[in-house]
């Protein structure tokens, strides 16, 4: 259920939304509600629908993988302020990881869907929207890429591993 | 005057296993000789007689001048052989070299700390003296990053600082299993996130280069000024006193201009390649 008044003032509030124009902030808060998660319950898993985007409003959440015969693994931590999830602007629209939340957290969501139309009929909201999004997901690909080097273990097996490669 | 080539000989007291292939030991100078001075983020040359020597950092207290405490890791032949060390043994110390980090210049700024892996233990010294004098200075930040939370350094002295009301301690790793509370992701991440002033604050950075590299990047995002970021370098380093030039670094010596430099100073060949 998409609660259509009071969620300006909470969008207004996260710092995804800094410097956006308040009219723009309100036409998305129409595809806004807040959520509750509790410590280890899932937000989503891979391959279900990616129906809604996530702002942290409170709390933590652990980006997971699973892979068969593995232990998960947590790839990443995401705290108040920050956001998830942007499989909802991609297509097939499923989701490519898993999301715990780590403590009791509380999020923004909004509706994929609903959010999709709105900015169909107004592209100058989509590029305020992606300006935000895009500088997350550089962030998050250049970071990736940091862990990938295993920059602390030790060098023989860093070298070692290079060479296979 | 004290020959800076011949090595003091100084007596093991104790051999700490703090990861898998790093520990730390204790030493105390041998009988009739004086008690170490240095100052935090200087570095010894290490001397297992009969194998060679290996330039560390000092990871103990300078407040200390009883014993001399260096963090090591196992990486190649000497610090391999180091292992092999326990209470009773001796080892020859050249030292203390190089610059320090900027404790006196740092007093009254927020002191902001990043670090990643084996890097915490050159900077453990400046903690120590921070924490001693505490009310010099003003925020105090520790940002610290590991590979995994198996490979987390002075575990139990981050959980202490942590626990003080006026330290502000955030440790995150590279990868964790799902029983791992903490933060995962990278160290460069956490700096968005501290409470410091960028215009009033002090940075002593120290970590694999590439991790400096994103830190400093971060840092000036954030509005750090090049000339309130420090940082220690690693090179090969042989003879500790700029003689040699191993560990050349355009027109700097590590050793002796080094190992911390303030970065403004090293900015242009900081990303000189083969440098």
């Amino acid at each position: 259920m998409v609660q259509i008044e009071g969620m300006g003032k909470e969008l207004a509030e996260h710092p995804f939304f800094d410097g956006m124009e308040s009219k723009d902030r309100e036409l998305l808060s129409g595809c806004a509600k807040n959520e509750v998660f509790d410590a280890d319950e899932y937000v989503f898993r891979e391959g279900e629908p990616a129906d809604k985007f996530y702002l942290i409003r409170h709390g933590t959440v652990a980006v997971e993988l699973h892979a068969p015969g593995h232990d998960p693994m947590v790839l990443e931590t995401l705290r108040k302020g920050d956001i998830f999830g942007w499989s909802w602007m991609v297509q097939p629209y499923t989701w490519t990881f898993d999301v715990r939340a780590v403590e009791l957290t509380r999020v923004i969501s909004l509706d994929a869907k609903c959010l999709r139309g709105k900015l169909e009929k107004d592209h100058s909201l989509g590029y305020e929207l992606f300006k935000r999004f895009i500088p997350v997901m550089a962030e998050r690909v250049g970071a990736a890429r940091l862990q990938l080097l295993d920059l602390y273990g030790q060098p023989a097996e860093r070298r070692s591993r290079s060479k296979k490669k | 005057m004290v020959d800076p080539m011949i090595p003091t000989p100084f007596k093991v007291t104790r051999v700490r296993r703090e990861l898998a292939d790093t520990f730390t030991l204790d030493l105390v100078p041998a009988e009739g000789r004086r008690p170490f001075a240095f100052q935090p983020g200087q570095f010894n040359m290490l001397y297992q007689f009969g194998i060679g020597e290996v330039p560390i950092s000092i990871s103990g207290d300078a407040a200390d001048g009883g014993v001399l405490v260096h963090t090591i890791r196992a990486v190649g032949g000497v610090s391999n052989a180091l292992t092999g060390l326990a209470a009773g043994d001796m080892v020859g110390v050249r030292g203390p070299f190089g610059s320090a980090w900027p404790m006196k210049e740092a007093e009254g700024a927020d002191v902001v700390i990043v670090t990643g892996g084996i890097g915490l233990a050159p900077l453990r010294p400046a903690i120590y003296h921070v924490l001693a004098n505490r009310k010099k200075y003003g925020r105090f930040i520790i940002l610290y990053g590991a590979r995994t939370p198996a490979d987390i350094l002075f575990r139990k002295e981050l959980e202490g600082w942590r626990s003080r009301i006026d330290t502000y301690v955030d440790v995150t790793v590279d990868a964790a299993g799902t029983e791992w509370q903490g933060n995962v992701g990278v160290v460069p991440k956490l700096i968005p996130r501290a409470d410091f002033d960028p215009a009033n604050a002090t940075v002593l950075v120290c970590g694999p280069e590439v991790m400096m590299r994103f830190t400093i990047q971060a840092l000036n995002q954030r509005g750090v000024g090049d000339d309130r970021i420090w940082v220690s370098m690693e090179r090969n380093m042989k003879c500790a006193v700029g003689f040699c030039g191993h560990c050349q670094f355009g027109p700097k010596f590590v050793c002796k201009d080094g190992p911390v430099f303030r970065f403004d100073t090293i900015r242009d060949i900081f990303q000189v390649r083969e440098i």
